[in-house]
């Protein structure tokens, strides 16, 4: 493409997303490296970008260690029961041993927490979860961001990152552009920082026409936080792991503070209790975790589709009672207004008042992700003072790409992070990332010019296949020649759904049905290079849907080679029905070989904490 | 609920153009005022109607599943730190609420390099920045040992606990 100007940027670290991850990242790199060039590249506009954009009502991840409310041992078990078993034991509790600090920060720079007038501590919503107005949670956290890094470049799509060309297996950069100018860009760095986001619109979502958008996961995290490394051959883990949310119907309005703060409950159709009723049929299936408490969302959710598919719904929160207490009323409203607008105008415009009618839940599409109750990602360093060997190779949070480290939901095997913890992870990797470049001395990567002039050629390509393709036609969408984004995203949903287990086979899935989706994917790939973009604008969904794509080829083939059901409520495989500890008791890894479009599968062990082991073996 | 412009109230400024996480509010180059250029990438996260100076970007229902005559209204006042809300049901009713948004100044956070740097030794422990005091424990930053994790052994008579499997994405023969 000659005519797009390219600009070089060089840096010694560079944070590629500007979420909670990608703050995180940039706050602590400037901390530890004063000399160094710290930058940021986002998507988006930083001020308001990510999955925390639109604000949170509560900080899901709070220790409280100095009121003695928890320490981070306790947090490990709760991500294991919750996770059926699979987390990285080290990096949980390297999350936990630190969110607080964070949070006393973001505390310190203005972000309002809800105190309990009763005892002067945070208003604990739940177990783990603090109460916060937090419409101005994303641009505060930004402006420490903005000012820690030397320069932050907002509206910069990266499409692949780069390798160094003198030592394999090496990270040297990242090229993207610019969705307003065109310009292409190079950017060159001695450490790189993935804090880019997880993955919704990779499965069908229930609403396909104007409200696709109001997916409960943002119609931004387009998986790039997958995508880049994959591609580089990093090694991932728990792709297989997506999740499946109940949720209000329609908005996707949350259900925390409801349950845990609110108190209110769950009953189907005839207003009915109905989660006793499927107990022993989850217990049949999974064994004795079905005892743990708090019971694992995935196993809720379970009894929530049976009770669905008994003809029994739908399921209804019962929202009545709590509504009658006024303070209630408002908490219960002010969640929505806070992070998710569109259940209070789903419930404004269906004249839902909660105080009358008890509102519909529905289950969600399933989404990957690595920051909430799901743990998918790339497979990552350890912290140094405890790791086991195995989990240790280097640099905290550093993947199994040298200099390449990962935040929030990139790194896989640590759910429940949320947004303190997404922030928390980005400063253990902006720590490491500066110990890194110390260590690198006086040979730097550098990236060959080979290399991004051929991406550069492919990153336009879509507006040259447009301009020609659009000759041939006299108008419309339908062309015998190039693939608009947004048909080539609904192709991938209904692959997805269909043949991985979407919402349209009730989350079900075998290995008959990947094989013919892995084929059916192949064919899409392969299209994707006919990708017709009529602007910058579809230029990025253009690449949002490449990314979207390798992420739901990694899915699949983990999927297929967990034979299991490890998470009933989040899929199932139908030729493996049930929970398998004695053979599926540990971690899936995969690794991409671009050349091949292969993914090599291998299993990886599970650590647990040693008071815990008869807990988790039972 | 998809965001729209109102024709009289846009001066075409491009706050929410800027502002908008989706890269779906663009200017007219017609009517030289904003658009919501693709309502289906729309996550109804009201940055763009927050941005707004004129209070020209109102919010309709999503029409899959959003019956109409509703409205969602909002004010956001950085300088008095806090956030209102209007909502008007399709049947008239209303509700209001508002909330504080943020309890210091803007663009008062200190920088990260403003503190006194840490020592050399710093970069080797396992302490982040402002740690342990911003633990606010007195106990200094919790740690555990290797040889507390044991590893779960899974079954070893099972050949496919040993082998790695190559899963291609070609399609099958």
């Amino acid at each position: 493409m000659a005519g797009k100007k390219t600009v070089f940027v060089d840096s010694d670290i560079l944070v590629i997303g500007g979420g909670f991850g990608g703050c995180g990242a940039a706050y602590e790199s400037r901390y530890w490296g004063r000399d160094k060039k710290v930058v940021v590249v986002e998507k988006a506009n930083i001020e308001r970008s990510g999955a925390v954009a639109q604000g949170l009502y509560a900080i899901n991840c709070y220790m409280g260690m100095r009121w003695g409310e928890n320490e981070p041992e306790d947090y490990v078990r709760y991500q294991r029961n919750d996770l059926m078993g699979l987390v990285r034991e080290d990096l949980g509790y390297d999350i936990g041993r630190h969110v607080d600090s964070t949070v006393h920060k973001f505390e310190e720079w203005g972000l309002p927490i809800m105190t309990d007038p009763a005892t002067g501590r945070y208003q604990r919503e739940g177990k783990w979860q603090i109460m916060i107005h937090g419409e101005s949670y994303k641009p505060i956290v930004a402006e420490a961001a903005r000012k820690a890094a030397d320069a932050v470049y907002n509206r910069i799509m990266v499409t692949h990152l780069l390798m160094d060309k003198k030592k394999p297996n090496r990270v040297a950069g990242a090229v993207g552009f610019n969705v307003r100018t065109g310009d292409f860009y190079v950017f060159q760095s001695k450490a790189v920082i993935v804090a880019a986001g997880g993955a919704s619109h990779i499965f069908k979502p229930h609403s396909a026409g104007e409200g696709m958008g109001r997916t409960w996961y943002a119609p931004w995290s387009s998986a790039s936080a997958y995508a880049l490394p994959i591609r580089v051959g990093a090694k991932m883990t728990q792709m297989e792991n997506r999740i499946v949310l109940t949720r209000f119907k329609d908005g996707y309005g949350p259900v925390g503070a409801y349950f845990l703060h609110l108190k209110t409950y769950t009953q189907n159709g005839y207003g009915e209790p109905y989660e006793p009723a499927w107990r022993q049929s989850i217990e049949d299936m999974v064994g004795d975790y079905v005892n743990h408490e708090p019971v694992p969302t995935c196993l809720r959710n379970h009894a929530f589709l049976k009770e669905v598919e008994a003809g029994r719904g739908p399921i209804r929160m019962v929202t009545k009672e709590a509504f009658k207490d006024p303070h209630k009323e408002i908490v219960g409203w002010e969640n929505f207004l806070g992070m998710t607008i569109g259940q209070a105008v789903v419930w404004a415009a269906n004249n839902i008042d909660p105080k009358e009618v008890n509102p519909e839940l529905v289950m969600s599409e399933p989404y990957v992700m690595g920051s909430h109750a799901t743990c998918s990602g790339a497979w990552a360093s350890g912290p140094e003072d405890y790791a086991p060997d195995e989990y240790q190779w280097g640099y905290n949070r550093m993947m199994t790409v040298d200099g390449l480290f990962g935040a929030g939901d990139t790194l896989g095997g640590t759910p429940h992070k949320f947004s303190s913890g997404s922030f928390t992870e980005g400063r253990l990797a902006g720590k490491a990332a500066n110990k890194y470049v110390d260590d690198l001395g006086t040979n730097p990567p550098e990236v060959s010019e080979d290399e991004y002039l051929e991406l550069k050629e492919m990153i336009y390509q879509p507006l040259e296949t447009y301009r020609v393709g659009r000759n041939e036609i006299t108008a419309g969408t339908v062309s015998p020649t190039y693939l608009l984004p947004l048909s080539g995203l609904q192709r991938l949903e209904k692959i997805m759904d269909e043949y991985c287990g979407g919402v349209g086979q009730r989350y079900m899935v075998n290995e008959p049905l990947m094989m013919r989706g892995k084929e059916l994917l192949k064919m899409l790939k392969e299209d994707l290079a006919n990708l017709g973009a009529d602007s910058l604008h579809q230029l990025q969904r253009a690449w949002e849907l490449h990314h979207r794509v390798l992420a739901s080829e990694c899915v699949t083939a983990h999927t297929m080679f967990r034979e299991e059901t490890r998470w009933p409520g989040y899929y199932y495989r139908g030729d493996h029905p049930k929970l398998d500890d004695k053979n599926w008791h540990c971690f899936t890894l995969s690794q991409y070989d671009e050349r091949t479009g292969e993914f090599e599968m291998e299993k990886a062990p599970v650590y647990h904490l040693v008071d815990d082991v008869k807990q988790a073996a039972e | 609920m998809p965001t729209f412009v109102y024709m009289t109230s846009c001066d075409g400024c491009g706050h929410c153009v800027d502002i908008c996480p989706s890269d779906i509010m663009h200017i007219d180059p017609v009517t030289r005022r904003a658009v919501n250029i693709e309502p289906n990438f729309c996550w109804d996260c009201y940055s763009c109607v927050k941005a707004c100076p004129q209070n020209a970007i109102d919010s309709r229902g999503y029409a899959d599943f959003a019956p109409m005559g509703h409205s969602v209204r909002v004010l956001r006042e950085e300088d008095k730190g806090t956030i209102s809300w209007r909502l008007k049901f399709r049947d008239g009713r209303e509700k209001h609420f508002e909330s504080p948004i943020r309890t210091t100044a803007w663009g008062s956070i200190k920088c990260a390099s403003e503190y006194e740097a840490p020592s050399t030794e710093a970069i080797n422990s396992q302490e982040l920045a402002h740690e342990p005091d911003y633990l606010k424990t007195d106990q200094g930053l919790p740690s555990i040992t290797v040889d507390q994790f044991i590893k779960y052994e899974l079954a070893p008579a099972s050949a496919a606990n040993k082998k790695s499997k190559k899963i291609s994405t070609q399609a099958a023969e």
